[in-house]
């Protein structure tokens, strides 16, 4: 147990002397990690919060049916009662056009604009609650409503929802190729580093093998060194992302401040920091193991 | 302690190396390999530590067949012997401290404990002094003395020199001669393999010569 401890012990002391030794090298090192791990954490972020922005808006998809401006009074009352008995029907609300053009009126936003119209330009129409939220049956019902005599236009309101949410989909599916293919970058760049380091104390690896060090012994230092390399690419990465976001805050701050509306990116939480410094420890071993191992085979085959 | 059953070694695209080599060393002995250069004397040292596994024939160190060793064991079967190599072997980037401490480093020696044996070790060769200098500093006789410091270090039961006086006048020699003598009275099992058998007195002992390869005159128990 003592030996056990001492030798890791060691193995750690080692690794930290030759760091210190070639500080600047080091640090270059962190440097690229930090980068390389920080696109994919940029990338999460952006697409965490859009994700947060859209779960607050109402998901529940609504019918909106437009009715000819030419239509009868009775002809609209009809519809109503159709929609009270349609038994896929939840909830509808009737909005007269005259309501709508009040409305639109009282709306800061739109008055200037709806002020310079001469008459009012807006249909009735119903606003309807589907009782599923299913997206194929919200759009059967759609269209069935689509075929009913007076109805203009019957507009499935959750429809740009329904692209927000694949399109988050997607982002989430393009970071995990870009963590990947970024992951397997830095095994490549560890693994480059340590087989340099390797090189430059081959001398002394052979030496230790004809004393009597086993393969262990002379791959610890050397995975040590890559477990490093990923803590400080990790906290690298962490600071970068840190400085972005706080950067891009500034302009999102801007922007919302312009919709009336105080959002911010949020930071990346713990659990978010313990990933990306977890794997970037995780892949820096299995970067150096690597190398060690193709080394030490090159080893016994001298 | 060591002994040799009609042990052969060819290295591929090369004569035999050594062929049909029989001999006994008993423990605690000290035993000089003799020949010129080309005979065998490296082979046979590096058949002993196992550097090298033997073409035919087997190796018995202290009653375990090296030949037969899982590549796993072979580590903690090299720990047993001291090695001195013809050329040093010391790593210039370290301190004379720190190369007499790699062996221990390696058993998962540190600290304290550590860092006695090691100073006992310099005490003995005579470089107490030098700890902090680093070995390319040190003259011939130095670096070969740092080299014998770093094989007993570990207290070894066996201790393997390879041309240990090679390029030493005859004063720094006797005195390295002098200190192998010192670790057999101890009773260390020394091998020392020398081309000059001028500095070998009869009675100083045994001695196994080599000539192309085949053992002209050997020991045994």
């Amino acid at each position: 147990m003592r030996q056990w401890l001492n030798q890791h012990v060691q193995a750690i002391n080692l690794v930290l002397s030759r760091m210190r030794r070639n500080l600047l090298g080091t640090l270059i090192m962190f440097c690229v990690m930090g980068v390389t791990l920080c696109l994919p954490g940029i990338l999460y972020v952006i697409v965490d919060n859009l994700n947060h922005v859209a779960g607050t808006v109402q998901s529940e998809p609504k019918i909106s049916l437009f009715l000819k401006l030419d239509i009868q009074a009775d002809s609209v009352a009809a519809i109503g009662q159709q929609l009270a008995h349609e038994p896929d029907v939840a909830r509808y609300e009737f909005v007269s056009k005259d309501k709508a053009w009040q409305q639109l009126q009282a709306s800061t936003g739109s008055a200037a604009a709806a002020n310079k119209l001469e008459k009012n330009p807006l249909p009735d129409a119903y606003f309807v609650q589907p009782k599923s939220s299913d997206p194929n049956a919200v759009e059967a019902l759609q269209q069935q409503m689509q075929q009913w005599p007076g109805v203009e236009l019957a507009q499935v309101d959750a429809n740009w929802i329904k692209r927000l949410y694949a399109l988050l989909a997607l982002g989430k599916k393009t970071i995990l190729v870009l963590a990947a293919l970024l992951g397997l970058a830095m095994i490549a760049i560890i693994g480059n580093t340590i087989r340099l380091q390797i090189v430059t104390h081959r001398e002394e690896i052979e030496v230790s093998k004809l004393i009597g060090a086993t393969n262990r012994f002379i791959r610890r230092p050397f995975l040590y060194a890559g477990a490093f390399y990923g803590l400080g690419g990790g906290i690298a990465a962490w600071l970068i992302l840190l400085g972005v976001i706080s950067l891009f805050n500034f302009s999102v701050a801007e922007i919302s401040a312009l919709y009336a509306s105080n959002f911010r990116l949020g930071l990346p939480d713990s659990g978010m920091i313990i990933t990306i410094i977890s794997s970037a420890i995780m892949l820096g071993v299995l970067g150096s193991f690597l190398a060690v191992s193709r080394s030490l085979l090159q080893f016994e085959l001298d | 302690m060591i002994k040799f059953d009609q042990v052969s070694k060819r290295y591929p695209g090369s004569n035999e190396a050594l062929r049909g080599i029989s001999f006994e060393i008993p423990e605690g002995a000290l035993v000089f390999v003799t020949g010129h250069s080309g005979a065998g004397k490296s082979t046979l040292l590096k058949l002993m530590a196992a550097i090298e596994r033997p073409t035919t024939g087997t190796v018995l160190i202290g009653n375990q067949n090296v030949s037969k060793l899982r590549r796993s064991a072979i580590p903690f079967m090299r720990r047993k012997f001291g090695l001195v190599f013809q050329d040093h072997k010391l790593l210039y980037d370290r301190n004379c401290f720190e190369n007499v401490a790699l062996p221990l480093y390696i058993n998962g020696i540190a600290g304290a404990d550590a860092a006695k044996r090691v100073r006992a070790a310099l005490d003995k060769v005579g470089l107490l002094a030098k700890e902090k200098a680093m070995p390319i500093t040190l003259s011939g006789g130095e670096q070969q003395r740092l080299a014998i410091a770093r094989a007993v270090v570990s207290r070894p039961s066996i201790l393997l020199a390879d041309e240990p006086t090679g390029n030493l006048d005859e004063n720094y020699a006797s005195e390295i001669l002098s200190l192998f003598y010192a670790f057999q009275q101890v009773g260390v099992t020394v091998v020392i393999a020398t081309h000059d058998a001028s500095g070998i007195s009869a009675a100083s002992g045994k001695v196994l010569r080599l000539d192309h390869g085949v053992l002209k005159h050997g020991v045994t128990a």
